[in-house]
């Protein structure tokens, strides 16, 4: 179903539509067919104009069994269109799924629209005469069903089509089976007249420019990618596969003539280690992960803090804590971001608000940790990383640059000498004459990095960090105020992945003519020096977050604003209803 | 001409602060000795280590060097080789820092063959925590952790060593400074991961562990010096030897109808050879020498070779080509 999903989406982009995609499977690489844990779906939202979410209720739903409509159809808008596969509406399916009684006979979907459709039966009549096993045939049903809803939204398929060959260009009976699949799907819908007609999404107005589908990880991919380039020095990825951030790895992996070294290390701490000594010897080190990996990375972290070389750490947040539901997102990590190093640990924090955004986070993590001589912890998560959008090709040539400059004069060098403006230390790498030098997790002397246990030097050394990192605001624009810039009722305060939802709920509730604003929040740590300022413009201030309230505490603590919470923990994105019923009950209260 | 390089040029301004007495003192000055007959300038030299006594070693030696955390060190190690496998990396971990808290990196840095040098300061106890047994700990010890004695099962870190597959495996003693000498040369010349066990006498927390291997009067009996090509022989008078008993190895004291041409000859090439002398436990003397030697692709020169294949192919990599790839769709 992802693959349909993602070509659909591919197909929508370039008939020139707004998208957004939530794919949602479970963590199970073959869950049990059929029951409701094994439910695999993609949803996508297709728009003539801007969107910022993947919809809160499908207007339509393609159920392959029972446990899929059983998962889905509290989604759904009221009559809402529900293409059923007939044959897997079997007693053992429904018993699976949980249901006492067939719901396509029952009466129960009266208030839907829904269209039967033999998908099974309809696909091996298609590929008669294919001489592919029942096991194959079976295997094209989901492109029979992209034909369909591509004709449903009147999609052309050739980009689907070029697709299948050159995903099955060394198997041409199997790559026949599909187009035929597809062309039947298509041609079913057109000609049983099963659908009165279909739905027609003109192009959507945006931004001129070159576009393509982008999902988070391949944006956050290639934002390493390109600012590994910028800075002219190899890309060095240490990573331990973790789910949902082995597609940067994965990616990566193929960049090898972009310079780029990917390792799969034995574990996660192995994974950030072997990123921080390919940093030590002027590589431009990431490492990608999860939570758990985070945890697991913590030490190593610490130590970068301390011997100050750039490194980026990728958090690419799911639902915990522990292994808790590994595929579905969650934005429960900052406070582990920030503080989760023993002793004085202070890193730049940045967080990616949309999937094409991520490609920016990646660049602007790298740029940061590089001129600060810093670890920097970006955030992204789930849904982000594997939810799609349209992405207008950024302008190289515009992106700031990466300068690295490593130090090469051993006149009165001193490997913990500080730039007056940034507070970084020099890059010293090895290989360098006359510039010999050791670091370490111990303490070091200020200057020379020598090991010192000078109680004042101690202080001096960890005020020098924590100031370093705080200056960091100062290179900050002052932040956008989506709504009312000179205060209203309330604003939202977001970060992350909830941009859309929180958007498109403060775009709803003004339409309704409500006072209300939107403030979302790209840099972490520091925290951008406008923002108490700017919260104070408003009656009152609401964090929406997908924890319990974390930058909730942060805004509390650092501006003694007494902020709303709005939070929400149950592995998906804040729908547009539930944020827009919350403002409305805030700004009553 | 650049003047040749001595000892001088690889010892740091750093006074070293290890115990009286510690082995790591002869260590330290046998590397230093070898260093300069490399040719390597020390500013193409990296010392890595994790944490414990024998960890401070980068801190004396006027290289780079990178005092890292606790089991990391082959970690950070690998991923500087793999970046920059022009520098001459060496890892320095004892017997808590690889085998314990690090084991994990310690084997796949091994079985991965990075291009590393690796010196295991074995004491067989935690020195910088104050006196608590080690994985290299023998059964029943008393230490403070363990007051009436250790029942944990030591690692030998040999057989660990051949288990995960490295490519060089050997062993010296602290106070040994010739044989040492050859080692450290040995290790460095192996293209792949070298690993070096040895063997160090901590004076304050176990002071005299390797007394029967460096006694003067006794280490004759104990120590069998493995050299390829040649029988195993051993003893004051050199008339002890190694003989196969089936599959079984045996003391045997030459004479008596016992020649040299019954005695097991050392082969660095075998493994089976490597893994039972490896396994030498007293009443058997303990090998010193190259245990194992073989010639295996290292996974830097791999990765970079895989690079350069791509590019080769591919053609360096172009951005703009990077940010159009899949389809894209213009907007006017």
């Amino acid at each position: 179903m992802q693959l349909v999903g993602t070509q659909f989406t591919s197909e929508s982009a370039l008939a020139g539509n707004d998208i957004a995609t939530v794919p949602d499977f479970p963590a199970e690489i073959r869950a049990p067919a059929g029951t409701l844990a094994g439910v695999s779906s993609f949803q996508v939202n297709i728009s003539s104009s801007e969107i910022f979410t993947a919809g809160d209720e499908p207007n339509v739903l393609v159920a392959m069994n029972p446990a899929a409509l059983k998962a889905n159809i509290g989604d759904l808008s009221p009559n809402a269109v529900i293409i059923a596969d007939r044959e897997s509406f079997t007693d053992a399916n429904l018993k699976r799924a949980g249901y006492t009684s067939n719901p396509l006979t029952d009466h129960s979907l009266d208030k839907f629209q829904v269209f039967e459709v033999d998908v099974t039966k309809l696909t091996t009549l298609a590929l008669q005469g294919t001489g592919l096993s029942n096991r194959q045939v079976v295997r094209c049903r989901n492109m029979f069903v992209l034909g369909l809803i591509s004709w449903l939204y009147q999609r052309p398929i050739e980009s689907t089509v070029s697709w299948l060959e050159s995903r099955f260009k060394k198997t041409p009976e199997v790559l026949d089976a599909n187009i035929r699949a597809l062309k039947a799907g298509y041609n079913y819908g057109e000609t049983t007249e099963l659908f009165a007609s279909g739905y027609k999404v003109p192009p959507a107005k945006i931004a001129p420019g070159v576009y393509r589908n982008i999902t988070g990880n391949s944006a956050t991919a290639i934002g390493f990618t390109v600012a590994a380039q910028k800075a002219g020095r190899p890309l060095f990825l240490g990573s331990y596969p973790i789910t949902p951030a082995s597609d940067i790895l994965h990616e990566l992996s193929g960049y090898k003539n972009y310079n780029v070294y990917t390792f799969q290390a034995e574990d996660e701490i192995a994974g950030v280690c072997s990123a921080i000594g390919a940093a030590f010897g002027g590589a431009i080190a990431i490492t990608t992960t999860s939570g758990p990996g985070v945890n697991l990375k913590a030490e190593a972290i610490g130590l970068a803090v301390k011997v100050e070389l750039p490194l980026v750490i990728t958090d690419v947040q799911r639902a915990g804590p522990s292994t808790g539901m590994p595929t579905k997102p969650e934005q429960a990590d900052l406070l582990m971001a920030l503080f989760g190093r023993h002793g004085e640990a202070p890193l730049p924090i940045i967080a990616a608000s949309t999937p094409a955004d991520c490609f920016e986070c990646a660049y602007e993590a790298v740029r940061i940790a590089v001129k600060y001589m810093t670890p920097v912890i970006l955030l992204t998560d789930g849904a982000l990383a594997n939810g799609a959008e349209p992405w207008l090709l950024p302008d190289l040539s515009k992106l700031p640059p990466i300068k690295v400059e490593f130090a090469t004069n051993p006149d009165g060098f001193m490997p913990y000498a500080r730039d007056e403006e940034t507070l970084s230390r020099p890059w010293a790498v090895p290989g360098t004459p006359g510039l010999m030098h050791r670091v370490g997790g111990l303490t070091g002397e200020h200057l020379t990095g020598n090991v010192s246990y000078s109680p004042s030097n101690h202080e001096m050394m960890i005020r020098l960090r924590a100031r370093k990192i705080a200056g960091i605001a100062r290179e900050m624009k002052p932040l956008e105020i989506f709504g009312d810039q000179e205060g209203g009722d309330i604003v939202v305060l977001g970060w992350g992945s909830t941009f859309g939802p929180i958007r498109e709920a403060v775009k709803q509730t003004r339409a309704a003519g409500k006072k209300v604003s939107h403030i979302h929040l790209r840099y972490l740590n520091p925290l951008p020096k406008d923002l108490g300022e700017k919260l104070r413009r408003f009656k009152k201030a609401m964090v929406a977050e997908m924890n319990l309230g974390q930058l909730l505490k942060l805004v509390r603590a650092d501006y003694l604003i007494d902020a709303i919470g709005c939070n929400k923990v149950q592995g998906r994105p804040f729908k547009v209803s539930e944020l827009v019923s919350r403002i409305s009950r805030a700004l009553e209260d | 001409m650049a003047t040749a390089l001595t000892r001088k040029d690889f010892a740091s301004d750093q006074e070293v602060r290890w115990c009286p007495g510690c082995g790591d003192y002869a260590i330290l000055a046998a590397v230093q000795k070898a260093m300069p007959e490399f040719g390597i300038p020390p500013e193409k030299c990296v010392f890595i280590s994790g944490i414990g006594c024998s960890s401070r070693f980068p801190y004396y030696m006027n290289t780079y060097g990178f005092h890292t955390i606790h089991g990391r060190a082959p970690a950070i190690a690998s991923g500087l080789k793999i970046s920059r496998p022009d520098l001459d990396v060496w890892v320095v971990t004892g017997d808590g820092d690889a085998l314990s808290i690090g084991g994990n990196h310690l084997i796949h840095v091994l079985r991965r063959n990075v291009d590393l040098n690796i010196l295991l300061f074995n004491n067989r106890i935690y020195g910088l925590t104050k006196g608590q047994y080690s994985p290299t700990s023998e059964r029943g010890k008393i230490t403070k952790s363990t007051p009436v004695g250790s029942i944990d099962f030591p690692f030998n870190p040999i057989t660990v060593a051949l288990g995960a597959h490295a490519t060089f495996v050997a062993r010296s003693i602290d106070v040994e400074q010739k044989h040492l000498g050859e080692m450290l040369k040995r290790a460095h010349a192996h293209r792949g991961a070298s690993f070096l066990e040895i063997l160090q006498n901590c004076n304050i927390f176990n002071d005299g562990a390797f007394n029967d291997l460096t006694d003067k009067a006794i280490k004759a009996e104990h120590q069998l010096v493995l050299e390829h090509g040649k029988p195993l022989i051993f003893g004051k008078n050199r008339d002890r030897g190694i003989r196969l008993n089936g599959l079984r190895p045996e003391v045997v004291t030459l004479g008596n109808g016992v020649t040299e041409n019954d005695l097991l000859v050392h082969d660095e090439t075998n493994l089976g050879l490597a893994f039972m002398l490896g396994n030498f436990e007293p009443p058997m003397p303990t090998p010193v020498g190259v245990f194992y030697c073989e010639s295996r692709p290292a996974y830097d020169a791999e990765a970079a070779k895989q690079i350069e294949m791509v590019t080769a192919k591919q053609g360096k990599g172009d951005l703009n080509k990077l940010l159009r790839g899949g389809d894209t769709w213009t907007v006017n």
